[in-house]
């Protein structure tokens, strides 16, 4: 059957799309827990503030199962209740702020990389990225000069930066999966 | 300063484009598309690199469950005291995958502007008014058949600045979930003959004509529920392979 067309996320997702506690995939107080954050670029190197990244990934052993709940609603009053911080869903959702910036928390996949799906306004056909935190053979068979940008760059214990330009000479490699 | 783009611009820009692609077979927009000014800035360069790997992560995907929705959240004219205003409208429709089979039990967002156009958004600040019985928020999870349905609420067109004079044509916004993280779509529903088609960069970045007619709704009498509602059917097929199963040839 012939595909849905995409049509871009637009500049309102924000009263609808996010959650509470969208980033924080990690069950509280659980050991091991890394942070991810970054910026999100346009072509002319600005910021971009109406961008909305999903993630999904592996737990740390590398298990792709995943568990609902990650907008876990109240069945009495319908509201937004977030996570219970006892399962690892392995969904992240997250809008750029004001300044184009956006947070993880999470723990480190089990196999190597966390899956980005990235929309923005502007953007008419999301795109996918994947966020390494070292060494991959996958990595190996990119050009050089653009392997970087999907590898975080660790900051200090537990933090990693990652940011992604959209357009322009540090432009992110982006995925096909056909 | 160059003067402000006017409606014959984006109009003449919309045709050179479509003429370019004359014809020939695109499911998606093309991320570079000027006519719509804020992708030009936002779509890369460089070609994507594509991956064949078995093991992929992305050929499974998160999972959600009856914690994730209440029932309340496919009627959107309940979320409030009272009723919104504006025509009352059920959509339906089943999602599948690309080789015809329903995807079960996955998520469906909707968000949209109010009868008169307006979103409940800063960033939308036109003089249009406000509803306080009308959010414009549904989700809801497929059923064993594919099927979502939601009630709401026709929305209206609104202005928003692209070039002078731009209209959307009215939409609901869709956010669906595959069986697997390379079927996520993120997309907007449109309404059969809206004069603003022909107008609208957005709609008109699909540059294959048989595409853009899937964006649209049909009206359905036997959908339409008597002194009640309006009946539009929209069917969703998502792109990009799973894990669950293998193509053929792949
Ligand atoms: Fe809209």
């Amino acid at each position: 059957m012939k595909a849905t067309p995409s049509q871009t996320v637009g500049p309102f997702y924000g009263y609808a799309l996010p959650f509470p506690g969208g980033g924080d995939l990690a069950p509280l107080n659980d050991g091991g827990g890394i942070t991810v954050h970054g910026y999100v670029y346009d072509g002319a190197g600005d910021p971009v503030p109406d961008a909305l990244l999903e993630f999904w990934q592996a737990d740390p052993s590398g298990d792709l199962s995943g568990a609902p709940g990650s907008l876990r609603r109240d069945p009495v009053t319908g509201a937004v209740i977030g996570r219970h911080g006892l399962d690892f869903t392995g969904f992240g959702r997250v809008p750029t702020d004001a300044d184009g910036r956006y947070a993880l928390r999470t723990l480190m996949p089990g196999n190597g990389y966390i899956s980005v799906c990235v929309f923005a306004r502007g953007l008419l056909h999301h795109l996918y990225t994947r966020i390494y935190f070292g060494q991959d053979a996958f990595l190996d068979g990119l050009p050089a000069h653009r392997r970087e940008t999907l590898v975080a760059v660790a900051e200090r214990e537990g933090f990693y930066r990652f940011d992604i330009h959209l357009q322009g000479e540090k432009e992110t490699v982006f995925l096909d999966f056909g | 300063m160059t003067p402000p783009l006017t409606q014959a611009d984006i109009d003449g820009e919309i045709a050179d484009l479509h003429k370019d692609c004359d014809g020939q077979e695109a499911n998606h927009p093309p991320r570079d598309f000027a006519p719509y000014r804020s992708s030009v800035l936002r779509h890369p360069k460089q070609p994507l690199i594509m991956v064949k790997e078995p093991e992929a992560v992305e050929l499974t995907g998160p999972v959600f469950g009856v914690t994730d929705v209440t029932a309340l959240d496919a009627d959107l004219t309940k979320q409030h005291a009272g009723e919104p205003l504006g025509e009352r409208i059920t959509v339906q429709g089943r999602v599948l995958d690309r080789a015809g089979r329903p995807v079960r039990g996955q998520l469906v967002e909707v968000w949209q502007a109010n009868a008169s156009g307006r979103y409940p958004h800063q960033r939308d600040d036109h003089p249009a008014p406000l509803d306080p019985n009308f959010t414009g928020v549904g989700r809801c999870l497929t059923d064993d058949e594919g099927r979502y349905s939601f009630t709401t609420i026709k929305p209206g067109a609104y202005p928003w600045r692209n070039h002078v004079n731009a209209w959307r044509p009215a939409h609901i916004h869709f956010s669906v979930f595959g069986a697997a993280f390379t079927q996520r779509l993120v997309t907007q529903m449109y309404f059969p003959n809206d004069p603003l088609f022909a107008y609208d960069p957005v709609l008109q970045s699909v540059t294959d004509e048989r595409a853009r007619q899937r964006l649209v709704a049909a009206y359905e009498h036997d959908l339409s529920v008597p002194e009640w509602s309006l009946g539009y059917r929209w069917d969703i097929v998502l792109d990009g392979p799973a894990a669950t199963w293998m193509e053929e040839g792949r």
